[in-house]
């Protein structure tokens, strides 16, 4: 197995050849911001919170593999700003109400947010007006909180072999569409990978909501990434 | 001696789970009462200004002409105004009526709900009633604010940690646990 070596804000890494600078990263320790990234799902590249520097130039790092000597820049005030901006955008582009919301406590939006120190976004709330699918007996869309990452897309064609998501529509319009005219319509299970990837609490199964008491949920208080940070084995 | 700084709180769209969260800094509101000087609050029930404030505390955001009047009359009064909890935020609850037209949204609590009665088949529209919105603006949008204390409501230990780091002119970045948006 061919190996790379590179650096992230200064610090020597060993990759493998191939790998990408998101899992590279990872397995050295070093948390890189992300949201459309996830696990073994086929990298996408769409929500941008992994942009890096490389070489001078930005990529996203959950696509770009690594290079010999490549110098690789993450946790630059510019590159946290243009994150900060990023996640902004998010929770003002959608109906983001975390003080109800079941997934609270769970939410990658939200504990990026926390871990950026956002107490406020910059910019003006567009509420717009979106629908929730409750027509399927185990599982919900709350289309307010979906902001297209697009897992669930991946994750119901490759690990579920099922195609139950898709996009539709482009730039502000771009939605999350299912194979039906309602999600009842769907193969989808409460089972399936699809359901437990969503960042957000977009795609949600019913009547487990605040099944774990507040202070005692994933993100009340560790932040995200310091399970990759602390880790003993990098 | 120096006059102590003075401290004023409003309510506007915002169901009081703020200010029950500033109670909530239990028996620390003993030791804020020797530093400071509250001024128009539910806390004495003063109605109007006695004076210039160093701090102003907004929870919930502005539903109505009579929010945004007030949350004009707080700038203008105080030196540096804290917005508390989500609704002054991002709108909260209230905010939920914010994508939908707002004579649509008044006809279903007033005429179509269930249970509503209502033999006359009217909207309230008594002028003594402040002039809804078109939609529930957070504060920020309305007028320039200092600081944010986010949470529905935020932890005490948030407030009285931003509080006292204001009064003692440290900074007042919060800690991670102190930052919640529920």
């Amino acid at each position: 197995m061919s190996r790379v070596t590179f650096t992230i804000d200064g610090k020597t890494v060993k990759a493998i050849r191939g790998q990408t600078i998101l899992k590279a990263a990872e397995a050295a320790g070093i948390f890189i911001p992300r949201l459309c990234a996830y696990r073994d799902l086929t990298p996408h590249g769409s929500c941008r919170v992994c942009s890096v520097r490389v070489n001078g130039r930005i990529q996203a790092a959950c696509v770009q593999t690594v290079a010999e000597g490549a110098v690789v820049e993450s946790e630059t005030p510019e590159l946290q700003e243009f994150r900060r901006n990023l996640v902004d955008m998010l929770f003002v582009e959608g109906n983001h109400f975390c003080m109800f919301c079941e997934k609270s406590g769970f939410c990658e939006l939200q504990a990026l947010a926390y871990r950026f120190g956002i107490a406020a976004p910059r910019y003006r709330y567009l509420n717009p007006k979106r629908d929730i699918d409750l027509s399927h007996p185990d599982v919900y869309i709350d289309h307010n909180r979906c902001i297209l990452c697009g897992r669930c897309v991946r994750a119901s064609q490759d690990m579920d072999r099922k195609n139950v998501f898709q996009f539709v529509g482009r730039g502000s319009r771009k939605r999350l569409q299912v194979n039906g005219d309602s999600l009842s319509e769907t193969d989808l299970k409460a089972t399936d990978e699809a359901v437990s990837v969503c960042p957000v609490g977009a795609l949600m199964r019913k009547r487990v909501g605040y099944e774990v008491p507040v202070g005692q949920r994933r993100y009340d208080g560790q932040p995200i990434g310091e399970d990759i940070e602390t880790r003993e084995d990098k | 001696m120096s006059p102590k700084p003075r401290i004023a709180t409003a309510s506007l769209a915002g169901c009081f789970g703020c200010h029950m969260s500033v109670l909530d800094i239990d028996e620390r509101i003993l030791e804020l009462a020797t530093r400071v000087e509250f001024d128009r609050s539910p806390i004495n029930d003063f109605k109007e200004f006695r004076d210039r404030c160093a701090v102003g505390i907004v929870e919930g955001g502005c539903c109505n002409e009579e929010n945004v009047e007030l949350l004009e009359k707080f700038r203008k009064q105080c030196d540096v105004l804290i917005s508390l909890g989500d609704c002054a935020i991002n709108g909260g609850v209230p905010a939920m009526r914010n994508n939908i037209p707002l004579r649509e949204c008044l006809e279903q609590a007033y005429l179509k709900c269930p249970g509503t009665y209502n033999p006359l088949n009217v909207l309230p529209n008594d002028p003594e009633i402040p002039l809804l919105l078109n939609r529930v603006y957070p504060c920020h949008e309305v007028v320039k604010i200092d600081r944010f204390i986010p949470g529905c409501p935020p932890p005490a230990d948030a407030i009285w940690a931003a509080l006292t780091a204001l009064l003692t002119g440290r900074s007042a970045e919060p800690v991670y646990e102190h930052l919640k948006y529920d």
